[in-house]
């Protein structure tokens, strides 16, 4: 009994932190509507801060807690700084350039917290006065989950009475249903997220600043934390504070539980109990539906085929492409392979989204199937190159057939979280099933048949199925399918009325996204090699969302044009030391320079020359 | 006091005012007149500063409010009321209020709670109750006082009759005349020509964008003809 009793309080001191955090993004997101994922920078930076001011006074209860808060503070002070520079002036562009905006601060944030306090992990100290156990039921619990357990609802209490009872909290809580109605009645927006920015930020920083006696601090901390702190805003119910406190009990009181039973399921745990509460509530616990108040939104363009010219132009490309190995070396050929990989997944993902209308932050999820489809498939069952080509995309296949039957049934950023959290269920699975997939070492050895192992020939045969891949997704958004996809992401309720079946509709969309980006993870699993889990993860799922938005979402030559300069950027910074603040400067360059991406950069160019009319699109 | 000229606007792609031109003097209500989807909304979603794409000139007190945003627009004394109320459901009507609250002005009336909850008594009763759980004249009496707590000159009432009972209706007349006599302006949307006559000392018609008629009710009784075209369904 006592050894329960114990995993209670260890799941409830856990849940403090957690707690933090996500009542932060929970606050940020409904004001501001921005799904941040600079958050888990917030959270690390603020254990950091707390490790090297609580040095300075070793030993000090008034110094342990004073450096924590100082910490927390510190941390607001650079969320407004970030809130100022970037976000305020992308507030009224899609969520697409908030998320990748937000992304290019956490890619920042993280090399400079490498450049100030270095890659070494830093074990910070105990907290003075609450540095032994105490015995309950038998059981030594430490004092500091005592005290933990107590912060968490001191700060619930704490920001419901400011909710609750300044005039501030009220202008949140009204900003968080309705900010368009809240700014006609006088009040300044900007001022208003910047405040509810700044202490989303702080007391993501305090989460991270009060866990410094319990874990290391790390360069991992932020990509860590992020996952579990997305899912339990999205079980609370996005922008409720109550919501993700009961979320972040639910969680860590369940993982403290299921652990005993199931080690390994810590990692997928808040994914799935995710899953089973959008399936049920599709608005979280304690959420709600957004108000459709706001900008209306500019109506999509339709697509045009593309003139005689322009296919010209096109075939003159891909001939040029085609020709390519004869002419350059073969280390060209290796990264026009990768950028062909790229571009494949890129079209994919702006299949499900642009035409779709269903964003996915987790689209890695079938790339990654289907590369580790084709690498058990050759390895363990010893299948020739081939076979194993057709096994991945099947593969891919089915995982989406699985993982969108649950995320069509929702919409917007919901369905957006539930792609995440199909990602990191399939990520924590490859991760931990190390008889397997070879865990954390990856599957080696994928190596093309011996015809095609020559960089050239495999140039050809990633060739063939990329391009033919990116061919047959243009056909299918030009069928009548394609047509239906549209319609729906334009008006899922008309498509309804005229006797579409819009869920059918979608889920075969998800599918068929899936499918094409498994065929890129197959291409490049042979290309490469061998595999890693990294295949399936956040990074890569955003290296896909970067690309579409550096082309341009409106245009179907869009991903195109971004995944080629995404890997030739790529290709070139990753090289470079500090690569991550260099690529995060990029990213937001063309976030607040070129809100149209790359293709409406040459669209305008082509327009400026007189070669496109205008309207065309 | 407030002047709307060549007012022009469009969602997209897709033109709802082509130019639109009407003023609203100091103590005086303007019914604005029109169909459904006439462009009476955007008008007045134009003069608050919601509608993002639009050109011409809007002048209040003889300064441009174009271009402004819409919470610097309330803040010079315009209030707002839109037609779906928009109270927010989760706040209590106290809080409704508390939202809308601004600091008085001299050149304009300045209302406080107690005098609202005067005026609707309905409220006074429902103070600690959710927006949400009010009935539709509740809630449309519930926006009207919240814009009000922020003192505004003139008031731009989006359809406040519509959806709502009749003798709801009879209290929002009684309502827009008692704003009548504290001295504040009235912009009334309307589409029940009745409502419109019984509150308002002028009409503006428009139709599919476009300023039809200007003038009183009198002429307007006097060539039916002009109704009948632009207002009848």
């Amino acid at each position: 009994m006592g050894f329960y009793v114990a995993q209670l309080l260890t799941g409830l001191a856990n849940a403090s932190s957690l707690f933090l955090i996500a009542c932060g993004l929970s606050i940020i997101f409904g004001v501001t509507r921005i799904v941040n994922f600079a958050h888990g920078s917030f959270y690390m930076v603020g254990a950091y801060l707390a490790y090297s001011i609580v040095a300075l006074f070793p030993d000090s209860i008034l110094g342990f807690w004073g450096g924590v808060i100082a910490a927390a503070l510190i941390v607001g002070l650079l969320g407004l700084i970030v809130e100022m520079t970037i976000l305020r002036r992308i507030y009224h562009a899609p969520e697409l350039f908030q998320l990748v905006a937000t992304f290019g601060v956490l890619l920042i944030i993280q090399d400079m917290t490498l450049a100030i306090w270095g890659a070494a992990d830093k074990l910070g100290p105990r907290a003075p006065g609450l540095d032994s156990a105490v015995r309950i039921m038998g059981e030594p619990i430490p004092e500091y989950d005592l005290a933990l357990i107590l912060i968490g609802p001191a700060v619930l209490a704490g920001i419901w009475l400011v909710f609750h009872r300044t005039r501030w909290g009220v202008l949140v809580r009204a900003a968080t249903q309705d900010r368009e109605m809240v700014g006609a009645l006088g009040v300044n927006q900007a001022w208003l997220f910047s405040a509810a920015f700044v202490l989303g930020a702080a007391l993501a920083g305090l989460g991270g600043a009060i866990q410094i006696p319990r874990e290391a601090v790390s360069l991992q901390m932020d990509l860590s934390v992020i996952g579990d702190a997305f899912v339990v805003v999205v079980i609370g119910g996005m922008g409720s504070v109550s919501g993700a406190f009961v979320a972040a009990v639910l969680i860590s009181v369940l993982n403290a539980f299921a652990i005993l039973v199931f080690p390994q399921i810590s990692i997928v745990l808040p994914f799935v109990v995710m899953a089973v509460v959008l399936i049920v509530r599709p608005y979280g616990l304690f959420g709600k539906e957004g108000s459709g108040h706001g900008a209306p939104t500019e109506p999509e363009q339709p697509l045009r085929l593309l003139s005689s010219r322009a296919t010209l132009v096109l075939m003159a490309l891909v001939f040029a492409l085609a020709a390519s190995p004869v002419v350059v070396s073969d280390f060209a050929s290796i990264l026009l392979v990768d950028v062909m990989v790229a571009t494949l997944f890129a079209v994919s993902l702006h299949f499900m989204m642009g035409l779709g209308g269903m964003v996915s932050f987790g689209h890695a999820a079938y790339f990654g199937v289907g590369a580790y489809g084709a690498a058990m498939a050759s390895n363990y069952l010893g299948l020739p190159m081939m076979p194993a080509m057709i096994v991945g995309p099947l593969a891919a296949a089915a995982a989406a057939l699985f993982f969108g039957w649950f995320c069509v049934r929702l919409s917007g950023v919901y369905l957006a979280m539930l792609t995440l959290a199909a990602a990191q269920i399939l990520w924590g699975v490859t991760f931990q099933s190390q008889a397997y997939t070879g865990g954390d070492d990856g599957i080696l050895g994928i190596w093309p048949a011996a015809w095609a192992s020559s960089d050239q020939a495999y140039f050809y045969v990633a060739f063939v199925l990329c391009i033919g891949g990116i061919w047959f997704l243009r056909r299918v958004a030009h069928s009548p399918f394609g047509y239906g996809l549209r319609g729906i992401r334009d008006s899922d309720v008309r498509a309804e009325a005229i006797g579409m079946d819009v869920k059918f509709h979608q889920w075969m969309g998800f599918a068929l996204a899936g499918t094409m980006a498994g065929v890129a993870g197959v291409v490049f699993a042979f290309s490469k090699g061998s595999v890693f889990p990294d295949v399936l993860g956040i990074a890569q799922s955003v290296d896909g969302l970067i690309m579409v938005l550096l082309g341009g979402i409106h245009a179907l030559a869009g991903p195109i044009l971004g995944a080629g300069v995404f890997v030739l950027i790529e290709d070139w910074v990753s090289r470079l030391d500090y690569w991550r603040f260099i690529f995060g400067m990029i990213i937001l360059g063309v976030v607040l320079l070129a809100p149209d991406g790359v293709a409406g950069g040459v669209d305008r160019l082509l327009r400026a020359l007189g070669l496109r009319r205008e309207g065309q699109a | 006091m407030l002047e709307v000229k060549d007012l022009t606007a469009r969602y997209g792609r897709a033109q709802i005012l082509n130019g639109v031109s009407l003023q609203v003097g100091g103590n005086e209500v303007v019914a604005l007149l029109g169909r459904n989807g006439a462009g009476k909304t955007t008008t007045m979603k134009c003069i608050m500063g919601l509608v993002h794409q639009k050109a011409g000139e809007i002048t209040y007190d003889g300064v441009s409010i174009l271009g402004k945003p819409s919470h610097a627009i309330c803040r010079l004394g315009i209030g707002y009321v839109p037609e779906e109320r928009r109270i927010f459901g989760d706040l209590t009507v106290e809080e409704n209020l508390e939202v809308g609250d601004r600091p008085a002005r001299p050149d304009a009336p300045e209302w406080t709670r107690a005098h609202l909850f005067e005026l609707f008594p309905n409220l006074a009763e429902r103070r600690r109750n959710l927006g949400k759980q009010l009935s539709g004249g509740e809630q449309q009496m519930l926006t009207i006082a919240r814009t009000l707590m922020g003192n505004p000159r003139v008031v731009l009432l989006d359809e406040p009759s519509e959806g709502i009972a009749p003798v709801i209706v009879e209290q929002m007349a009684r309502v827009i005349k008692e704003l009548k006599a504290e001295g504040l302006a009235v912009l009334l949307s309307e589409q029940n020509l009745h409502f419109a006559r019984a509150v308002a000392d002028r009409a503006c018609i428009i139709e599919k964008g476009t300023l039809r008629y200007e003038g009183g009710f009198a002429d307007l009784d006097a060539h039916p003809e002009i109704s009948q075209q632009y207002l009848a369904v």
